[in-house]
């Protein structure tokens, strides 16, 4: 049983951690609180219902597709709402102000357009076959998310840690000033990291979507708690910390779920990010800044 | 001097060049020449806005008024990354190096915008016998290296972009007397390669010293100019800046 709880939340905390990923990678090298990130978890998960469902795609064809989607849409938000800012300059509260008021009328415009129903992904999807091992169940989807995380994961590990473009967004999340006396092209590097903030997210959403086969306007919304408590905990912009964290709240979760109460995992999610910001302000592992994972 | 001559040998001319922070004006309207191969100061007491005028060199701040040319070309108000790709390259004040990644991946920063990798590993070369210490520290953290050690990576890091125009601003501040010395040294040594060096300092005596051509700035304007070793005998100066 408890075995069995662990895998799952391994599971569920693999998409946390995916999501979370980007949202601090945002943060690391941005330095804003982009609150209209989950709107990019929001898209992902409907561009693969259109894609599965009307266009006819398969999973693995629609998570790449319905990614870039999202990447797409992160990069012309950013250049709609923060570019100007960042230009003049201007103090992170206005950044913060308008990508919530530019989130809220996201949320409520896709709400009329889509609808407030949850809808599903078609069935069959991912064929449901369940494994069975040592008496532990893992059905295909779930090990289709595993799969599809820890590649995602590692491709943006080896992004920053061994390409040029890594080498520049490392650069960028040090010192953006320096950065551009350097010759790097702070502004197209910006638009680069919010495309693969938006995909990291879009990805999350289609894997969420999938691993609960329920998908709406306002699913980023609770997402986005969630993205919260693990990029706070994991130390903003530090990406080993939400790899980390992101696998101990779905793990959290789960467990409070099954021993306890599934109503009350929100909360003890919450009271954990509470008790980490009393006892260490900057996160688990240290001090706020993009680091190796 | 025509038109043509002066292109060939001016490497930076800077035109009634205003600089503000919304409304407090930083630089009023400053005109200054830099000519090829020579060693430029500009000396004055904090705040008169020394490196206020670097930042809009290189682009970080964008001037109110006046012109920038480089090699006589405009390059007024365009952002850093294509005053760099011109050839120009700044050492801030602070330093600011890239403190959470290796001195190596500072350095191969530093030749960013070159993209033959037989020319980058010459100009390592270069930069580790200019500054033998930093090759036993090719793979450690930038940020846990002394101040001075900091400032040259930040020096070597610059010369990885091979400028045809180095800003150095303040290289010397906050280091040990020992530093200070190990620092004006490679200046010398980077004049005597023929360099082009636009250099402010505090150290008014020792940047008088390595100098061809001086420049005194006072609240945002030039009040003195002129051969570094005539700047350096001006009773102002001397009562101001050499302690005389
Ligand atoms: N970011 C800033 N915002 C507003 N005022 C500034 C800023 N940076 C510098 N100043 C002001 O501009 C003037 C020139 O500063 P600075 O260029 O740093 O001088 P220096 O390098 O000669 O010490 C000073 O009066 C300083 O207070
Ligand atoms: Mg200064």
């Amino acid at each position: 049983m408890l075995a069995q709880q662990l895998i799952n939340g391994v599971l569920l905390g693999a998409s946390y951690a995916l999501f979370a990923l980007g949202f601090t990678l945002m943060f690391g090298v941005l330095r804003v609180i982009n609150l209209t990130y989950g709107f990019y978890f929001s898209a992902g998960a409907f561009a693969a219902l259109f894609l599965t469902r009307d266009a006819g795609l398969g999973i693995w064809a629609a998570l790449p597709l319905a990614a870039v989607t999202a990447g797409l849409i992160a990069v012309a938000l950013d250049w709609l709402l923060l570019a100007p800012l960042r230009r003049k300059r201007a103090p992170e509260l206005a950044s913060l102000m308008v990508t919530l008021g530019g989130v809220l009328a996201l949320y409520s415009a896709a709400t009329a357009i889509l609808g407030p129903d949850i809808r599903r992904l078609p069935p069959g999807l991912v064929d449901g076959t369940v494994f069975e091992l040592a008496g532990l169940r893992v059905a295909t989807p779930q090990l289709f998310i595993l799969v599809a995380s820890f590649v995602l994961v590692g491709a943006l590990v080896w992004l920053l840690n061994f390409t040029r473009l890594g080498l520049a967004i490392r650069a960028m999340a040090e010192n953006p000033d320096a950065a551009g006396l350097m010759g790097i092209d702070t502004g197209r590097t910006a638009a680069l990291v919010s495309f693969v903030a938006g995909c990291l997210a879009g990805a999350g959403g289609v894997l969420i979507g999938l691993n609960f086969n329920a998908i709406h306007p306002y699913m980023g919304e609770s997402m986005m708690l969630r993205g919260f408590v693990v990029v706070i905990v994991g130390g903003l912009g530090d990406i080993r910390g939400a790899l980390i964290a992101g696998l101990a709240l779905g793990v959290v979760e789960v467990l409070t779920a099954g021993y306890v109460d599934s109503g009350l995992k929100e909360a003890v999610a919450f009271a954990i990010l509470v008790a980490v910001l009393w006892t260490r302000p900057s996160g688990l592992f240290g001090r706020p800044a993009l680091r190796r994972a | 001097m025509n038109g043509e001559d002066a292109r060939a040998t001016c490497m930076l001319a800077v035109e009634r060049l205003t600089v503000a922070y919304g409304r407090t004006v930083a630089v009023q309207g400053i005109d200054l020449r830099v000519e090829v191969g020579q060693v430029v100061c500009l000396i004055g007491a904090n705040g008169a806005g020394k490196t206020t005028l670097m930042r809009a060199l290189s682009g970080l701040l964008r001037p109110e008024a006046g012109h920038i040319r480089l090699e006589g070309a405009d390059i007024t108000g365009q952002p850093p990354h294509r005053i760099a790709a011109l050839g120009m390259r700044h050492v801030p004040e602070g330093r600011q190096i890239f403190a959470g990644l290796t001195v190596a991946e500072n350095l191969a920063l530093g030749a960013w915008l070159e993209d033959e990798s037989a020319e980058i590993a010459r100009r390592l070369e270069q930069v580790l016998a200019l500054f033998p210490r930093l090759r036993e520290r090719l793979a450690q953290m930038a940020g846990s290296m002394s101040g001075g050690e900091q400032q040259m990576l930040a020096l070597g890091r610059a010369l990885m972009g091979a400028p045809r125009l180095l800003l150095l601003d303040e290289p010397s501040m906050g280091l040990a007397p020992l530093f200070v010395e190990e620092i004006f040294g490679i200046i010398e040594e980077l004049k005597r390669e023929g360099r082009t060096i636009l250099l402010v300092e505090q150290n008014a005596s020792a940047a008088l010293e390595v100098a061809d051509y001086a420049y005194v700035l006072e609240t945002g304007r030039i009040v003195l100019q002129g051969p570094a070793v005539q700047v350096a005998q001006d009773p102002a100066v001397l009562a101001a800046y050499l302690g005389g």
